[in-house]
């Protein structure tokens, strides 16, 4: 790492500050947190009033975060999307970039100091989101998932990959685009794990290909489906809540399983490569 | 009157490279003291630059010596940021050669002793003043003890003494052109690249930059200047270069190109007649009213003033005829050539 690029990265984190974003994320994390924790209390309330069991209720309130975190999950996809978007075509748009650039430093400092800046904003928001809403959803509903760590971690690399994604994007296309192309694509390969699932499920061997093809390309719904799988309730629970094994497999909410090593060395090894590719998209870009 | 700031050793006055050499003398990042080693600050031949079909810059041949300030004229869509962007590393060449400092166009390591105002002079609104020319400071490799000096001697030399905790994003145009200057001053640059450094100042401003730039001069700083003022162009400037359609078209000394070599004559008692006739003897001859243009050697003047009073013409006032650069400018863009002629070379001696 290069001085430049941590000068990039502390500027990068300086301007998230001044632009009133980080008070931003924060109000609007404890806003959802709040919102949905409440909203959880209530069913656990009314469920237990109606006789539910432990394992049922258990059942029910991880249903809810796995729902929770998977709206979350948008919100944090189109966050990292529309602060990576303008991160580098902002600055080319604007001029900003014209002095920058006239200094010895590479743009390859700029990239790498910007996806720090912003990967260091984007990861505490959903650290901070993911527990928060964790330890509340504990707290009211008496619930922990089996593997929290695991799932905010997840959580965390979804953003990261994303984010790269418009990092890049930005090196060449305006930063309207740029927001739109990265959400698109995280929808899109939303999709493309659901038409998977449901291939299991019903046997289609090319839709699964497709969905495996689609993880590799993209791979926010491999770390999606290790979100999910982190915060279902051991296959216990699962039994005595609904008397069979979840299969799951057709279920965006119910259906997941864990990235492994080689699934995380994928997307370690995916953002490596997208970063460097942006970095060399930026060189060869003419201001 | 800021920061650090030494003399630098006189360089060559742009005396044309036969060839260009593929390794400078000078090692890219060093700068030579010894007089006669000293590479030219800029040294292009035929540098074009093509963006598909569009043309930029045809082939552009010129040489800026140490410590002079040049200027750098073209009509709007001449090639004029373009070649700025190319020799600043910004854009590559299509074709042609070209080094800065001693160094092939983008190498990196000799932008530390350049500095640069773009034409669109934007800064990061949301940081302060102080806080923009420190960031300057660390992307240019300063070391850190020298910070606070350049910082406080930048804000200092161009006005902003009183405005450095505001942020820019509080600043006028012109407050903001004038922090872009401190920006391009700092660290006591080898070679300052000024693109129309006064365009958002009121005349107090002009005149400030223009000290400004005087000053950075006597340092023995090369300043290369993109403007469309002439008159200040006329008046800050060692050399020129007039740019049309991507080639050198004229070069000089603002005086040089100027004196264009014609005399004016007041007088009484001619017509279009007569002038033909004597257009046969002393060659192109215009009569404006009562003015008479001739171009000619100062020897034949008395000639001339001879024939018009054979001729019964009365003679009352003969001076030495004179354009401003924008003459110049205006003849030469719209067709014709002065000093280098069209793709010439402003690489000649002052």
């Amino acid at each position: 790492m290069t001085r430049a690029a941590w000068t990039f990265a502390r500027l990068t984190v300086l301007e998230a500050a001044r632009r009133r974003l980080l008070r931003v994320l924060a109000v609007f994390t404890l806003v959802s947190v709040g919102l949905t924790a409440w909203g959880i209390e209530r069913l656990v309330t009314l469920a237990r009033d109606h006789g539910a069991s432990a394992a049922e209720v258990d059942y029910g309130v991880a249903q809810l975060l796995v729902f929770a975190a998977f709206m979350f999950s948008f919100v944090l996809a189109a966050t990292a999307a529309f602060l990576a978007a303008p991160a580098i075509a902002g600055d080319l748009e604007s001029g900003t970039a014209l002095a920058v650039f006239a200094r010895p430093v590479a743009r390859a400092d700029l990239v790498i100091g910007k996806w720090l800046g912003l990967g260091l904003v984007v990861a505490a928001y959903a650290l901070a989101s993911g527990i928060l809403e964790i330890a509340a959803v504990g707290w009211f509903a008496g619930y922990l998932p089996p593997r929290p760590v695991e799932a905010v971690l997840c959580l965390v690399g979804e953003a990261l990959v994303l984010m790269t994604l418009a990092l890049l994007v930005s090196t060449r296309m305006s930063a309207i685009a740029g927001g739109a192309v990265a959400v698109v694509a995280f929808g899109l390969a939303w999709m493309l794990g659901v038409l998977g699932g449901l291939g299991k499920a019903l046997d289609v061997e090319a839709l699964v290909q497709a969905a495996d093809v689609g993880r590799l390309v993209l791979p926010t719904d491999l770390l999606w489906r290790g979100v999910s799988d982190a915060l279902q309730p051991p296959p216990q629970t699962i039994l005595e809540a609904i008397g069979r094994a979840a299969t799951g497999a057709a279920n965006p909410f119910g259906g997941g399983s864990p990235p492994g090593t080689g699934g995380v060395a994928w997307a370690v090894g995916w953002v490596v490569v997208m970063l460097g590719l942006a970095a060399w998209s930026l060189r060869r870009r003419e201001i | 009157m800021f920061g650090q700031i030494r003399r630098k050793a006189p360089g060559n006055s742009g005396v044309p490279s036969a060839a260009m050499p593929a390794h400078s003398d000078a090692e890219p990042g060093a700068s030579p003291r010894t007089p006669g080693t000293l590479a030219p600050a800029i040294e292009t031949r035929e540098l074009a630059k093509r963006y598909g079909a569009i043309t930029a810059l045809a082939g552009l041949t010129l040489t800026v010596g140490r410590g002079e300030v040049f200027g750098f004229l073209g009509p709007n869509g001449a090639g004029k940021t373009t070649a700025v962007k190319l020799l600043l590393g910004l854009a590559r060449p299509s074709g042609g050669q070209g080094r800065v400092l001693g160094a092939p166009l983008g190498d990196r390591t000799v932008r530390r002793r350049i500095g640069y105002l773009p034409e669109l002079f934007r800064y990061q609104p949301w940081l302060r003043a102080r806080e923009v020319l420190r960031l300057h400071c660390e992307l240019a490799g300063l070391p850190r003890s020298a910070w606070p000096g350049e910082v406080a001697g930048g804000l200092r030399l161009v006005g902003l003494a009183d405005r450095g905790e505001h942020l820019v994003g509080t600043f006028s145009k012109g407050m903001q052109q004038r922090l872009g200057l401190g920006v391009a001053l700092l660290g006591s640059p080898d070679l300052v690249v000024l693109d129309e450094p006064t365009s958002a100042l009121d005349p107090v401003g002009r005149s400030d930059v223009r000290r400004i730039v005087r000053e950075v001069r006597e340092r023995g700083t090369t300043v290369f200047l993109n403007s469309h003022l002439l008159t200040e162009v006329e008046r800050l400037c060692d050399r020129v270069a007039i740019v049309d359609h991507g080639r050198v078209v004229a070069a000089g000394a603002p005086g040089e190109l100027a004196a264009d070599g014609a005399v004016r004559v007041r007088t009484d008692g001619l017509d279009a007649a007569l002038v033909a006739r004597l257009a046969l003897d002393f060659g192109e001859l215009r009569l404006d009213g009562e003015w008479l243009t001739a171009a000619l050697e100062p020897a034949r003047v008395p000639d001339l003033v001879a024939a018009l009073v054979a001729a019964g013409a009365r003679v009352h006032v003969v001076e030495p005829g004179r354009s401003t650069l924008e003459d110049v400018f205006l003849r030469v863009v719209s067709g014709g050539s002065a000093g280098g002629g069209a793709g010439g070379e402003a690489g000649v001696p002052a």
